[in-house]
């Protein structure tokens, strides 16, 4: 086995744990490359056959890019999705320009995210999040519990080892389950390279920009790059100095935004 | 081709250096992006202090303005030889959950002991918890030798004290490497300090290290993870914890003993594999229509684990609320669960002086030891720990949390 066969392993064997446990599961799709990769992961768990749905979460102001990729891949692929928006808050005029990019995301994405849960009774979500995409991912378990308010306790998370991980309890509303925990930026690229996996066109430069995460246009910046392939892309990975997510708005606010996000529920 | 991995933990007592080593070894090979630099700075200087490596990796608002590591993180970063993962373990003993947590995904440990204060509980408690969860290559650095004006003397009084402590629990450390994390010696480059220690900087030692090869030559082992219907197919998915699986190999089926030949091991949108080894997870399909389901082991025909329904083990306790001994616990080993009858605890000890605090104990508190005898309501499969730990390890259950890690002794 070679390192992506490890990571992929890894990887299937926590999807197939959830999927033992939790039969409300979903997988939260945000179309990015990294929910993508754990798309084509659960697609290989289940032999093709995926269980459960996917649900995206849409704010309403991704890029148009973002749209297209998940409604053309959702129908490849034959996957049940789930659209969720939190349509009230938008309809009140929510949006980055109107409040803080906290209430933003908080209202929009984690808000819906609470709706979705409570209608669609899940008892856990599969997130493509990673160790090395933020300092307070780097602490997260592959189960990681949500109490009834939807919070976070970081200060007392579960004990986790030899693969064995937290069954949910009454007082929780769900569990995150994270695949990928153990996968880094790169990792993921070369996986994306070795098993072909479609990705979103904005990752690739264009005019000598291109985004290397994304999320709603209204708060991320590309980044000046040449890569305009995959191979490029490994390759500009492989030397750079500069943060994966230093084009998202809301990791920059004041250093703990994004603690204050997760422990609120925020992906 | 990929560089190999390599995942460490840097365990030790609080304050001895763990999360400021590892600031100090990604500043010093510029491993860390410009504006994490930046976030940095400006942090301890919003909290008027000289630039805290440790913030690297105490990334909580509460771990930052109390100086202290909360939970286990990791963090990334490559030699010319491979790259690493590096986790680094809170050294707070009420914190010792995330400590396990995070050593149980490591292949090799660094233990690390502050020169002037020497070896302490926690320093024993992590060393001794090591062993426990079958970790063999471990090294030692002593650490903050800046404050001892880089004496020789004293490094070699420490290590002593170190290696005696070692001695007693079987670890035989690899390497033991005199270093200042806050000042650098020793780290990225070679000190001009301690020109009597002839050895490695810390970057040469993890060098030194071996990812351990994953147990492919053992006999085969495959847990049944869950059972799928895809098709016409009833598809058995798991991971082969040791050994090699084959199409047309006969299995049995622990603890029922039912026999089935491997028709087929599947791939999605791949052709069928003729063989799968450790670390792999498969899904396989059987020649006739046994039933099988979450928990039975697929095993090597001509080899067999034992099935039993009482066995010797030593636990390590990690809840607050106290074990009694006829507790009704369930157990997790690989994929199976099985309920506990009853313990018999023979010895309860302290994990930090390894020293006896009760024998025939009626419970077992938190942090504890104890050496036991369980009783279980079903059969299950397992085996001894130092000769097989993918079956010789598992955790106790209470209603919905992991309370306690144990290993399968003879």
């Amino acid at each position: 086995m070679n390192i992506l066969d490890e990571l992929e392993s890894k990887s299937i064997y926590v999807i197939r744990e959830a999927y033992a446990q939790f039969k409300k599961l979903a997988l939260l799709w945000s179309i990015g490359k990294d929910s993508t990769t754990l798309l084509w992961l659960a697609r290989k768990a289940f032999f093709g056959k995926l269980p459960f749905p996917l649900l995206h979460i849409d704010t309403s102001y991704k890029f148009p890019e973002i749209y297209d990729f998940r409604d053309k891949y959702s129908k490849e692929f034959g996957l049940r999705l789930i659209i969720s928006q939190n349509e009230e808050a938008l309809a009140a005029g929510m949006g980055p320009e109107a409040s803080d990019k906290l209430a933003c995301c908080n209202a929009l994405k984690t808000q819906a995210l609470k709706m979705t849960i409570a209608r669609e009774k899940f008892e856990a979500l599969l997130l493509g999040i990673r160790r090395d995409e933020h300092g307070i991912r780097a602490k997260e378990r592959y189960f990681s519990p949500r109490d009834s308010e939807f919070k976070w306790n970081y200060k007392d998370q579960p004990p986790e080892l030899w693969d064995q991980f937290k069954s949910s309890a009454d007082d929780q509303t769900h569990l995150r389950v994270h695949p990928l925990l153990h996968w880094t930026e790169i990792d993921i690229w070369r996986y994306i390279q070795r098993e072909n996996i479609p990705v979103c066109p904005l990752y690739f430069a264009k005019n000598g920009k291109r985004y290397r995460s994304i999320g709603c246009h209204t708060c991320c910046g590309p980044i000046d790059s040449q890569a305009d392939t995959i191979d490029k892309i490994v390759e500009e990975l492989e030397t750079t100095t500069t943060a994966e997510r230093a084009g998202r708005a809301q990791d920059k606010e004041s250093a703990y935004t994004m603690q204050k996000l997760r422990a609120l529920g925020y992906m | 081709m990929y560089k190999e991995k390599l995942k460490f933990v840097i365990v030790g007592h609080v304050d001895h250096g763990k999360s400021t080593l590892i600031g100090r070894l990604f500043f010093d090979t510029n491993s860390l992006p410009a504006e994490k630099i930046a976030e940095i700075e400006k942090i301890s200087k919003e909290l008027g202090r000289d630039v805290e490596f440790a913030f690297m990796m105490d990334h909580l608002q509460e771990e930052r303005d109390q100086g202290i590591t909360i939970d286990t993180a990791q963090a990334f970063f490559h030699t010319d030889k491979r790259d690493y993962v590096i986790i680094d373990a809170p050294g707070h003993v009420e914190f010792t959950k995330n400590m396990i947590t995070g050593a149980s995904q490591a292949e090799a440990a660094v233990l690390i002991v502050d020169v002037a204060e020497g070896v302490r509980e926690q320093t024993r408690r992590h060393a001794y918890l090591l062993s426990m969860l079958g970790i063999k290559q471990i090294a030692v650095v002593i650490n903050k030798m800046d404050r001892v004006k880089f004496s020789k003397q004293r490094f070699e009084e420490v290590t002593d004290d170190v290696l005696k402590f070692c001695d007693s629990i079987g670890i035989k450390p690899m390497q033991i490497l005199p270093i200042s994390a806050k000042e650098g010696d020793n780290v990225a480059t070679r000190s001009s300090h301690m020109d009597w220690h002839a050895g490695a900087t810390f970057l040469e030692m993890l060098d030194k290290f071996t990812v351990p090869s994953k147990p492919a030559d053992k006999p085969m082992r495959f847990p049944i993870q869950d059972v799928y219907k895809i098709g016409d197919k009833r598809i058995l998915v798991g991971r082969v914890e040791s050994g090699t699986i084959c199409r047309g190999q006969d299995v049995v089926f622990l603890p029922s003993a039912s026999r089935s030949k491997i028709q087929s091991i599947e791939q999605f949108m791949k052709p069928p594999l003729k063989s799968a080894s450790a670390g792999e997870s498969i899904g396989v399909t059987l020649e006739n229509s046994l039933f099988v389901e979450r928990g039975q082991i697929a095993c090597a025909a001509d080899s067999q684990p034992q099935i039993t329904d009482s066995f010797k083990a030593s636990l390590f306790w990690m809840s607050r609320q106290p074990m009694t001994a006829d507790e009704k616990l369930l157990i997790k080993c690989a994929t199976q669960e099985i309920a506990i009858k009853g313990c018999k605890i023979h010895r309860r000890i302290d994990s930090s002086s390894l020293e006896i605090i009760e024998e025939e104990a009626a419970e077992l508190r938190n942090n504890e030891i104890a050496e036991l005898t369980i009783t279980t309501k079903a059969p299950i499969v397992v085996e001894r720990f130092y000769d097989f730990p993918e079956l010789g390890r598992f955790v106790a259950v209470r209603g919905h949390d992991i309370v306690a890690g144990g290993i399968i002794t003879p």
